[in-house]
């Protein structure tokens, strides 16, 4: 018989553990995102060549030693470090803490591909004789790699996977998390999502192929969503893990708790590769809405998904518009505009700047907006300068991908 | 590290060639990207290498795949056992190595 935890529908957030191209912990993070702080640099990389990039500088030594991050993968460095700092943030007993009740669940946008870039470009130096390549390519691009490298570095014997989701992942892992706790799964889910995807040369040339790929002569106003003279997207490295539990464990041993999950929706576009579609987006943020209970005008920010894309982020203003049409009290921002696109990350990194928003009342805004593009001047949308709110209760977080998956989880103030 | 070439079916031993101080250098090299975090200033030749450093089967895997990248080296899995302490690794490759010229 499985026990039936109690009050197992209830679940919160109670330690972050960040690396974001500005800012290592959530105090710095949210101080660049209301300072108007970008973390979008040059960056070269083989093949591809000069391009931008939101770049991590966390202390890859502060939990691994370096024989592990040589055998390891960026990623699984990059949430073995959200790990470590989410459990650190959450005031528990880490020592004392039932490792076989701990599940890690890692968002990812894709996973392998840095690796076996590498590695083919090795190869090449042998003259592609595949009696060089290395033994450590399968443990390092199997798609559990960032979760399973967290769960060696921290002896969690709990379950461990990564949740392959575009770059709704950040959303995905979060979901992911609660509804193994809601299950009885386990006791504490470190959730969330990781992109090491500014190692891969293949996403910028794809992207630039496509026409996406973001280019300024000052990084900085590289990734400008919703502005006129937007020209595509900056790629991002980081990391965004969350300790979840559920509410009544996190009450019973006096926990900070960050905030509650009250409702959430994952669906499915069916309708093209890449291009989004505002029907179903709309749809998913209505689910998640109904799911919790609430009407669009009690949400009092909206962390939009918009990429700096043309046509990507007029998508998600029509969305929002149909949406949240009718709410005076909504505001929307966008935190990719100081990062660039995190991948992966990108739902969790840009909950989590918001997530202060329950304390402070301060909605963060969206930088690099010059020109307000007529098709994406919501109402509510709070541009260049940080916006003082009265209080702050609820906020919903879109998160898209390619394939056509779409994302939006709704979190209350505790 | 500078590449090296397989000799040329040499008999006599050159002044190019590797001695067995010079396979012990090349060995500690190898160890060095495979072990970081291990001192290996005092390594001891007589000792197993996994009594006095973190090594696992992966990194074993490792030595056998900079041998064959660096030196041409080929270590078939029945010899594995030979490279347990510096002193058995240099014995069983001096021979394997002695056609392998310095650049």
């Amino acid at each position: 018989m499985i026990a039936v935890p109690p009050d197992p529908h209830r679940i919160v957030i109670t330690g972050i553990g960040l690396t974001a191209p500005n800012g290592n912990a959530l105090g710095e993070y949210r101080a660049s995102l209301l300072e108007g702080r970008s973390g979008v640099s040059p960056y070269e990389i083989r093949y591809f060549g000069k391009t931008l990039a939101g770049i991590c500088d966390f202390d890859e030594l502060r939990y691994q030693k370096r024989k592990a991050v040589r055998r390891g993968t960026r990623a699984g460095s990059i949430g073995i470090y959200c790990a470590q700092e989410a459990v650190a943030d959450a005031g528990l007993d880490w020592e004392n803490v039932d490792k076989s009740r701990v599940g890690v669940y890692v968002g990812v946008t894709e996973h392998g591909n840095v690796e076996t870039e590498n590695e083919v470009f090795q190869l090449k130096g042998y003259d592609y004789d595949t009696q060089f390549w290395s033994h450590h390519h399968n443990p390092r691009t199997v798609a559990n790699n960032p979760a399973g490298e967290i769960s060696l570095n921290m002896g969690i014997t709990g379950p461990h996977y990564s949740i392959g989701a575009a770059c709704a992942a950040g959303n995905a892992g979060f979901v992911q998390g609660a509804q193994m706790l809601r299950l009885g799964d386990c006791d504490l889910a470190i959730a969330g999502g990781v992109s090491e995807s500014i190692h891969t040369f293949g996403i910028f040339a794809s992207f630039h192929s496509q026409g996406a790929l973001a280019t300024h002569d000052d990084p900085t106003q590289a990734s400008r969503p919703f502005d006129l003279d937007r020209n595509g997207i900056v790629v991002a490295e980081g990391g965004c893990l969350y300790v979840l539990e559920r509410f009544s464990d996190a009450q019973a041993r006096g926990a900070s708790i960050y905030g509650e999950l009250v409702g959430y929706a994952i669906n499915s576009d069916a309708s093209d590769f890449v291009l989004p579609n505002p029907e179903r987006q709309a749809e998913c943020m209505l689910l998640a809405l109904q799911r919790a209970g609430l009407v669009a005008e009690q949400i009092d920010i909206v962390s939009t998904h918009a990429t700096g894309t043309t046509s990507g982020d007029i998508q998600e203003s029509m969305a929002l518009r149909q949406v949240f049409g009718d709410s005076r009290k909504t505001y929307f921002n966008n935190t990719k505009s100081f990062i660039g696109h995190a991948m992966g990350a990108a739902g969790a990194l840009e909950l989590t700047g918001n997530l202060p928003a329950f304390r402070d009342g301060v909605c963060h805004p969206t930088i690099n907006v010059e020109q307000l593009d007529p098709d994406c001047a919501l109402d509510g949308l709070v541009y260049n300068e940080p916006r003082e709110l009265k209080r702050v209760d609820y906020l919903l977080n879109n998160s898209f991908g390619m394939l056509g998956i779409n994302s939006a989880v709704i979190i209350k103030r505790v | 590290m500078p590449p090296v070439r397989p000799g040329r079916g040499a008999k006599v031993k050159t002044e190019n060639e590797m001695t067995g101080e010079q396979i012990r250098t090349a060995i500690i090299d190898i160890l060095g990207d495979i072990a970081p975090d291990d001192d290996l200033s005092d390594l001891k030749d007589d000792v197993a290498f996994r009594d006095q450093l973190e090594l696992d089967s992966m990194d074993f895997l490792d030595i056998v795949m900079e041998l064959r990248k660096r030196y041409r080296v080929e270590v078939p899995e029945e010899d594995y056992g030979q490279l347990a302490s510096m002193h058995s690794t240099v014995t069983y490759l001096e021979p394997k190595m002695q056609d392998v010229e310095v650049a």
